[in-house]
């Protein structure tokens, strides 16, 4: 049990990082800045969890919005209408404090990540029948139909949306905390999976589904894992999503944000983990950079066009292709480098 | 020698196109057997009947005793019968010895959550599987290219890794479809020599199809030939070469 112990310590330090940076980012960056941050890390997190479908399992869903909204509105839900029943009774369920504020956010969590792994295995399990184009079509269709059926749910306030969450986590204080605690927590069960013999079924699903069936791989059933770990991530980013914007409503979880995710993993490099975390704050923080066109407002997403276009001419296997980028990479570009200069010197 | 594999009366239909009628085949433990035809003939229909790919329209297979048919392919794969494909199959982008692993990790124990949280045990399991791989590799003389990404070997070599993968599987039954398509010469007599060598020290029983006669009356011992879907003769090499209706099937008959 040495290696749990050593875990559970490993893991408790990078906790303690992460809340260290949270608190100092929120007192010492410009909320503007840190609002883009969060942003930039829940897309991150929504593409990581994407390419868990797509670039690793090589199924093509473009609806990873509608697990999204599940999260966020179930989430949202709990903290706006299912907790003051709760705290009628149990008074520890309180917000306003740090301790009440981490219970409710992490029972919110729960639900809502639930809500959205329930959602994946209802989804997922009819339609991975389906491959390429059409279950492309399929997820596209859930995708609006999640979103058609918020609309017409008067509970949680139509096409007005639930507007007032409650920052949960002591005013926000936390949010990065909980944002990149996320995105590290996909990140890393991507890359130990990737790294079993377990994970490499799931490589060889995408490259040849037929021969990974005859090889002995139960593949409806790593694609049906693969959609539901998918959207219980894409669903644990639609509750910090609510609880951080503290408003939602059914148009901000429409189609043009599933092909934006899909694009994040699509340019990636699909497979790379890394490569999906680069296009999820490049594509993120690429039209709030591109805010000084002032005047030229309407051509700041034909920038955007032009570089996806750009992008697609010159590097179609995505940013990374299938690599990933790590401290190696670093040391062997720096000895590379050396090895250029010694050369040129002679 | 025990019956390993059987089928009794197994056909299977298109439509109403019989592509496979009323199959009868025995396959026993240790046996090097061909299954030769014309083009069309259902060859590798009858491998996707016993690989789980189609269900039989009628009739059973059977193997190593228990009645088979209508199970999926990975769970053929799972009881122990092994197959290579007519157009190379391989996990491209994958590494030759990840190709391998894929074939091997239908006996890793290890679950999605001790992958994930890389438990002590499943590191030593996968450490383990690596290592069976890695000698697997060798004994096939493919270790040098274990780091080799699977599309960039030359084509016979990854004939030699198809055969690899699904030896990774630990099969009982190994069926090869036309393992030696494509190779020159040289390679096809390497090739007959490998499937020799490898039914003596894997303990194997292999079923082959093959177009290429000098290989199928090379290597096996027993030898049935399928046309239109019907068995139309069985035995040994040098008593089908001389069969009427075998000749009649390959060449045609002369109008009388």
């Amino acid at each position: 049990m040495l290696w749990l112990l050593s875990r559970a310590l490993g893991a408790a330090a990078v906790l303690f990082g992460l809340g260290a940076m949270s608190v100092w980012l929120t007192h010492n960056v410009e909320t503007y800045y840190y609002l883009v941050l969060i942003q930039c890390g829940i897309a991150a997190t929504l593409a990581v969890s994407l390419n868990l479908i797509n670039g690793i399992t090589g199924q093509f869903s473009i609806g990873h919005a509608g697990f999204y909204a599940v999260g966020a509105y179930v989430g949202a839900a709990w903290t706006m209408l299912w907790r003051p029943i709760f705290a009628k009774e149990l008074p520890w369920l309180e917000i306003g404090s740090l301790p009440g504020d981490v219970a409710n956010l992490i029972i919110a969590l729960a639900l809502g990540s639930l809500a959205a792994a329930i959602t994946g295995l209802i989804v997922g399990t009819p339609s991975l029948r389906l491959r390429g184009d059409y279950l492309a079509i399929l997820t596209l269709g859930f995708g609006e139909v999640i979103r058609v059926t918020l609309l017409n749910i008067d509970a949680v306030g139509g096409a007005r949306g639930l507007a007032g969450i409650p920052t949960l986590a002591s005013t926000g204080d936390l949010a990065a905390f909980w944002v990149f605690g996320l995105l590290i927590a996909v990140s890393l069960l991507t890359r130990n999976l990737m790294q079993s013999t377990r994970g490499l079924t799931w490589l060889a699903v995408r490259e040849d589904e037929v021969a990974s069936d005859a090889m002995g791989v139960d593949t409806t059933r790593v694609k049906v894992t693969a959609f539901v770990v998918g959207s219980t991530f894409a669903g644990a980013s639609g509750v910090l999503y609510a609880h951080f914007f503290t408003g939602i409503s059914q148009d901000i979880f429409g189609m043009d944000v599933s092909i934006m995710i899909t694009t994040m993993v699509v340019l990636a490099g699909t497979g790379s983990v890394t490569g999906a975390i680069i296009a999820g704050f490049a594509l993120t923080a690429m039209p709030e950079a591109l805010r000084f066109l002032k005047d030229f407002k309407e051509y700041r997403m034909v920038v955007f066009s032009l570089a996806l276009i750009i992008m697609m001419l010159t590097r179609p296997q995505g940013i990374l292709g299938h690599a990933e980028v790590g401290f190696g990479s670093f040391v062997r570009l720096y000895q590379r480098l050396r090895l250029g200069v010694r050369r040129s010197a002679r | 020698m025990s019956e390993l594999l059987v089928t009794r009366a197994v056909s299977r239909y298109f439509g109403g196109l019989a592509a496979v009628s009323n199959l009868n085949l025995t396959v026993r433990s240790g046996e090097l057997v061909g299954l030769i035809g014309p083009n069309g003939a259902g060859k590798t229909t009858v491998f996707n009947l016993l690989t789980g790919v189609y269900t039989p329209t009628s009739g059973d297979v059977m193997f190593e005793g228990k009645r088979v048919n209508g199970l999926r392919p990975y769970k053929m794969a799972r009881i122990g019968i092994a197959r290579t494909f007519q157009n190379i199959r391989l996990f491209r982008a994958l590494t030759v010895l990840q190709n391998v692993q894929v074939a091997a990790a239908l006996r890793a124990r290890q679950g999605f959550w001790s992958a994930v949280l890389r438990t002590p045990r499943q590191v030593h399991d996968d450490a383990a599987i690596r290592a069976q791989c890695m000698e697997l590799l060798d004994r096939l003389d493919l270790a040098p290219y274990a780091d080799t990404r699977a599309d960039a070997l030359a084509y016979g070599v990854q004939r030699r890794l198809e055969i690899a993968r699904a030896l990774a599987t630990h099969p009982s039954l190994l069926l090869l479809d036309e393992p030696a398509a494509g190779l020159n010469p040289n390679e096809k007599s390497e090739l007959m020599s490998l499937v020799e060598r490898l039914r003596d020290e894997f303990s194997l029983t292999v079923l082959l199809i093959e177009h290429d006669m000098r290989v199928v009356m090379g290597i096996c011992e027993r030898i049935y030939v399928l046309d239109y879907g019907e068995i139309i003769a069985e035995g040994a090499p040098d008593a089908i070469a001389e069969d009427p209706k075998v000749i009649a099937a390959y060449l045609g008959t002369e109008e009388a």
